[in-house]
């Protein structure tokens, strides 16, 4: 490990402040950077703690939640409120991880991890344009199993490995921010980037800015959502495929839903063709399995994970019949 | 400021670089919280922090100035043994123990997560009180391995030690 310094922040103005420096990063729970760190992935001189920041969930005044960038992963998926209006973002991130990392997990930090491809932490072996730009890319023709089907770049094929950010991309968060011009706000959905040529950026984050909150804006039938990951054993291991979804039905028509995927691109991908494709028509396993299609129809695979295009389609179809009959 | 450790006052490290992990072992020479994998996926070096379990390999010991950590050391009173620590010899909840101290304060802070209502990856109602069945426990013990495969024997001494009055008392301390 190569020196940093350590300061904490004492609120987000002292952040900021302090992470105008050269190479500086900001540290929540360290359980992705101190990885990161460690394997020489990461290089930064600096480090500013800002777990102290922000830890609070509230309610809205429209009836929605704001959650502090220091909420802790476990903070957030107990809430009371997350977990009768929002399940989905709850079972997103109890099926993440263990219970000790969630414990030390932040929300922030849970957006800014980077991604687990092998070749992006084979810093001896292996060339990536995430880690080191124009080096190219050893994944592309490697082992793929866990690789993107959609959205992929000829620059990089990663995915991303959050299951919470696939939850926040079907409920339509907000992401509060504070940089240099002051605060904004951003949808959820575009923080994230597709790797295109750029894959040394997985966000649209200005350097030194920073997460301050996440908001969920009211969604009455985000109370029928739920959260299903697929993967390579039944606990701790990270999704080859997931689904974020949704569901209302009225008069026993799909009057609205949400749906995003988790495992399968550079970015938590917000499935807006099937959303389009279901949104008015029947709640039925047809139309389910012709959205699922319609999502679908871009996905390229590579050699390890083809599997993964049928594997989305069969499990969103389960997701969305399983909340058909809980909301029949 | 300083890190309380099993009840002593330790300043924190000048190096930023050192982990709750190395400063443990390395520094204090408390042992008994173990380095496996070192970078979170093993479960072996699990402390508890102000009552929570973490894993103090991926903790920069900087970070926790003004914390309350409890190690494996921390939890016997002089010879007694805590609870836990009997049922996982009652149950052969081990086999070469290096495991074990993180197993142990890890089922700690996982009762006393089940006890404020954290739902699990396996809990049906997420809004229901918790109810620690053995698939409840397995799922809330997923994040310590035991390449030994006394995984059953540690359900065992849990569900023991949950159910036994003095146990679940001392559980919950």
């Amino acid at each position: 490990m190569t020196p940093f310094t350590y300061a904490r922040a004492e609120d987000a103005a002292d952040a900021l402040r302090l992470g105008q420096a050269n190479a500086t990063a900001y540290l929540g729970g360290g359980t992705n950077l101190v990885d990161l760190i460690r394997e020489t992935v990461a290089r930064p001189n600096g480090l500013v703690d800002v777990t102290g920041l922000s830890g609070g969930i509230e309610e809205t005044e429209h009836g929605g939640l704001m959650i502090g960038a220091a909420v802790r992963n476990t903070a957030l998926a107990e809430h009371m409120m997350v977990r009768t209006r929002y399940p989905v973002l709850s079972r997103a991130i109890l099926a993440g991880a263990s219970a000790q990392i969630r414990n030390m997990a932040t929300v922030g930090g849970n957006l800014l991890q980077r991604t687990r491809c092998t070749y992006f932490y084979d810093t001896d072996g292996s060339r990536c344009n995430k880690r080191m730009p124009g080096s190219g890319c050893d994944a592309i023709e490697g082992f793929t199993r866990g690789h993107a089907i959609l959205g992929a770049s000829t620059d990089c094929v990663a995915t991303h490995p959050s299951d919470m950010c696939v939850a926040l991309a079907a409920l339509d968060a907000i992401v509060h921010l504070h940089g240099r011009g002051g605060a904004r706000t951003l949808p959820f959905v575009e923080l994230h980037r597709l790797p295109g040529d750029r894959p040394e950026f997985d966000t649209v984050l200005e350097p030194g800015e920073l997460i301050t909150a996440i908001e969920l804006p009211p969604m009455s039938f985000a109370a029928n959502s739920t959260y299903r990951k697929v993967r390579d054993r039944a606990g701790y291991a990270f999704a080859l495929v997931s689904i974020a979804a949704a569901l209302e039905i009225e008069g026993g028509r799909i009057k609205d839903v949400r749906i995003a995927l988790g495992g399968v691109a550079h970015k938590p991908w917000r499935a807006s063709k099937a959303e389009a494709a279901l949104r008015g028509g029947p709640a039925t396993e047809d139309a389910f399995r012709a959205a699922a299609v319609a999502e679908m129809a871009d996905a390229v695979p590579l050699r390890d994970n083809g599997f993964k295009i049928e594997l989305t389609k069969r499990t969103l179809v389960a997701v969305l019949g399983d909340l058909a009959g809980a909301a029949a | 400021m300083s890190i309380l450790i099993n009840g002593l006052a330790v300043a924190p490290p000048d190096d930023p670089r050192v982990s709750l992990l190395d400063l443990l072992r390395e520094g204090l020479h408390l042992s008994g919280t173990k380095k496996g994998c070192n970078q979170g996926a093993c479960g072996a070096c699990t402390v508890l922090v102000d009552g929570e379990r973490i894993v103090s390999c991926l903790a920069l010991a900087v970070q926790y100035d003004g914390r309350e950590v409890t190690t494996i050391e921390g939890l016997a009173d002089g010879d007694a043994l805590h609870p836990l620590q009997q049922a996982f010899i009652d149950h052969d909840g081990f086999q070469c123990g290096y495991c074990t101290p993180g197993q142990i304060c890890s089922a700690i802070g996982m009762a006393a997560e089940a006890k404020r209502g954290v739902p699990s990856h396996v809990s049906a109602d997420l809004a229901a009180d918790v109810t620690l069945t053995r698939e409840e426990l397995q799922e809330r013990m997923s994040g310590n391995l035991c390449r030994c495969g006394a995984h059953n024997g540690i359900i065992d001494a849990i569900r023991e030690t949950l159910t036994s009055q003095t146990g679940a008392a001392e559980m919950a301390a």
